[in-house]
């Protein structure tokens, strides 16, 4: 085993440890924004589709390639729209009652 | 220089995830994680293999017209389904990465065995969840039918595939410039996705679309070892944990082990059948719209338990506007939200707060359940066996163990139930035969609307 491939799997284990961390706090009530999140984040792909669509290195290539950054594209840009209007929906209690109070009366 | 890009991203990235854990600042880390993504993908612009731009620009608005509608134009409602859409875009790239880069090894002569073994993994991983997650589109969106497909030999069947699958990445490592071995890796992992599937029923759902979420994610890391890159690998890392967390929460809320979710085959006739024998007894007794209306209309403290059905009857709004009404008159009102309710982590909550419920109102199983006991009255919408109480009691029963809203316990109960039925896991529900409990029988969204006129006139 090289060393590239040991520092790479430091960077798994830490990266994993850290993440548990963070992501064993998140509540269920947030859950869906969680996946959905993930999803964008996970839309970093992209980086290497970019690479493999820019580097002539034949047509399949290209082609998987181009493809590729197509998909990884639309979930970054559907990935982050979508979480952030998830997120803008949940609101405090306070923050809501004369909206929703005027929207009862309106019925 | 692109390193350091990657490294301020990565960074953002895990911001982001700890502004998670609170509803508040969620919505600020996101948008630092947008910012994040930026840089990233600015900084690979830069990269030294790069020689042209015009297929990336070619894919990228493909990619940014297909994803906007996919990001504001969903509804709420179809939240599951475009999640397993998403794991499939993305498992996908990573599939075709993992091609692309084996066949570039291929002309160029450069395939080691460590290479090879990350793109192996990469395509294994990254196929079964393409076709994975595209069955579970498929019977989410009520294209392919929800129910479980089982077979004869099944779980032999698809052990046998996976092996076959396994035993063709190891020997990939072998022999890496085996190109008839590499096609039949990807066809193996092709079908394994399908067949993992298939034998999943609707109510098991959130399990499988989490577990997809995994794989999804460690395809990503098996890219970040191939081609040499820390962000993939801290981003899958990131995802493919997420997703198992998520998991192993979904399962412990079934009361269900991940082989018992994956080879169950849970609602099979077989099931339905000794359940059934030892099931519920007694009538369900019906209400009228009115006199449950006057019941909730006087109630001081109410807990409305939302289930599968509510998204079904896309009732979210009028669910919300009933629990105004009576909060009005000064009863208070609280939603219980399962674990497992509806098709993914976290279904209910995103429904209600789309429909304007506050979200210290949307309260999780357990701390719910200390209130019951002193709940005037429990409104079941569309809900089945997370109310069950032969969860507790009877120890035939298929979902025996599994925790569930103590619902039971209240003073009273109203279900919306459109018919007389048994619920998703073919279980009969002993909480709609207890005496305490009426049953107002419609489509969810009627009796929702009809007791909201009942409430504002009582």
């Amino acid at each position: 085993m090289n060393s590239t491939t040991l520092i790479q799997l430091f960077v798994f284990l830490l990266a994993g440890f850290v993440g548990f961390q963070a992501i064993s706090r998140i509540p269920p009530l947030l859950h869906t924004p969680l996946m959905a999140a993930t999803n964008a984040i996970s839309g970093i792909s992209l980086v290497a589709s970019l690479v493999l669509a820019g580097a002539h290195d034949g047509l399949l290539a290209t082609v998987l390639g181009t493809i590729a950054v197509a998909c990884a594209m639309a979930n970054v840009v559907g990935g982050f729209l979508i979480t952030d209007r998830m997120l803008a929906m949940f609101k405090r209690a306070d923050a809501d009652t004369r909206e929703s109070a005027a929207g009862a009366t309106a019925e | 220089m692109i390193q350091l890009a990657y490294l301020v991203a990565a960074f953002l990235f895990l911001i982001a995830l700890r502004a998670l854990g609170k509803p508040d600042t969620a919505r600020h880390g996101m948008q630092l994680a947008a910012f994040g993504m930026a840089v990233g993908i600015a900084a690979t612009l830069l990269n030294a293999r790069i020689v042209s731009y015009e297929w990336i620009v070619v894919g990228s608005v493909i990619g940014a017209v297909a994803g906007y509608p996919l990001g504001k134009w969903v509804p709420m409602t179809a939240m599951p389904q475009r999640i397993a859409l998403s794991h499939a875009l993305g498992a996908l790239a990573a599939t075709l990465v993992g091609v692309g880069e084996y066949y570039n090894g291929l002309s160029t002569g450069e395939l080691g065995r460590g290479h090879v073994m990350a793109l192996g993994f990469e395509v294994l991983l990254g196929g079964l969840t393409v076709t994975g997650s595209l069955m579970a589109f498929g019977k989410l969106q009520e294209i392919l039918p929800g129910r479980p497909l089982t077979f004869r030999g099944q779980n032999a069947f698809n052990l046998t595939i996976l092996a076959i699958g396994v035993a063709s990445l190891v020997w990939l490592v072998v022999d890496p410039t085996n190109v008839v071995l590499a096609g039949v890796m990807l066809a193996v992992s092709l079908c394994v996705g399908v067949l993992l599937v298939l034998p999943i029923g609707g109510a098991d759902m959130p399990v499988v679309v989490s577990l997809l979420n995994s794989y999804a994610g460690l395809a990503a890391v098996a890219t970040g070892f191939a081609i040499d890159n820390n962000i993939l690998i801290i981003v899958g890392a990131l995802d493919g944990l997420s997703g198992f967390i998520l998991s192993i929460a979904m399962s412990k809320a079934m009361n269900r082990s991940f082989s018992n979710v994956l080879f169950g085959a849970f609602g099979s006739a077989a099931v339905a059948e000794t359940g059934g024998g030892s099931g519920a007894r007694g009538e369900m007794v019906p209400i009228s719209a009115e006199d449950a209306g006057l019941r909730m209309a006087y109630a001081q403290k109410v807990v409305v338990v939302p289930g599968y059905g509510l998204a079904v009857a896309q009732a979210q709004h009028h669910a919300r506007e009933l629990a105004d009404l009576i909060e009005k008159r000064g009863g208070d009102v609280r939603f219980a939200i399962h674990p497992v309710a509806g098709r993914m982590p976290g279904h209910m909550n995103v429904l209600l707060a789309e429909a304007g419920v506050p979200y210290d109102k949307l309260v999780d199983m357990d701390d719910i359940n200390e209130r019951f006991a002193e709940t005037d009255v429990v409104l079941v919408v569309g809900a089945n066996d997370v109310v069950n109480p032969a969860a507790k009691t009877n120890p035939n029963s298929p979902i025996y163990g599994m925790p569930i809203l103590k619902a039971a316990e209240a003073k009273s109960v109203i279900a919306l139930k459109r018919g007389r039925g048994a619920g998703f896991s073919g279980v009969e529900n002993d909480l709609f035969v207890d005496p305490k409990t009426s049953m107002l029988f419609g489509d969810a969204k009627q009796s929702l609307i009809t007791l909201g006129l009942e409430v504002k006139n009582a």
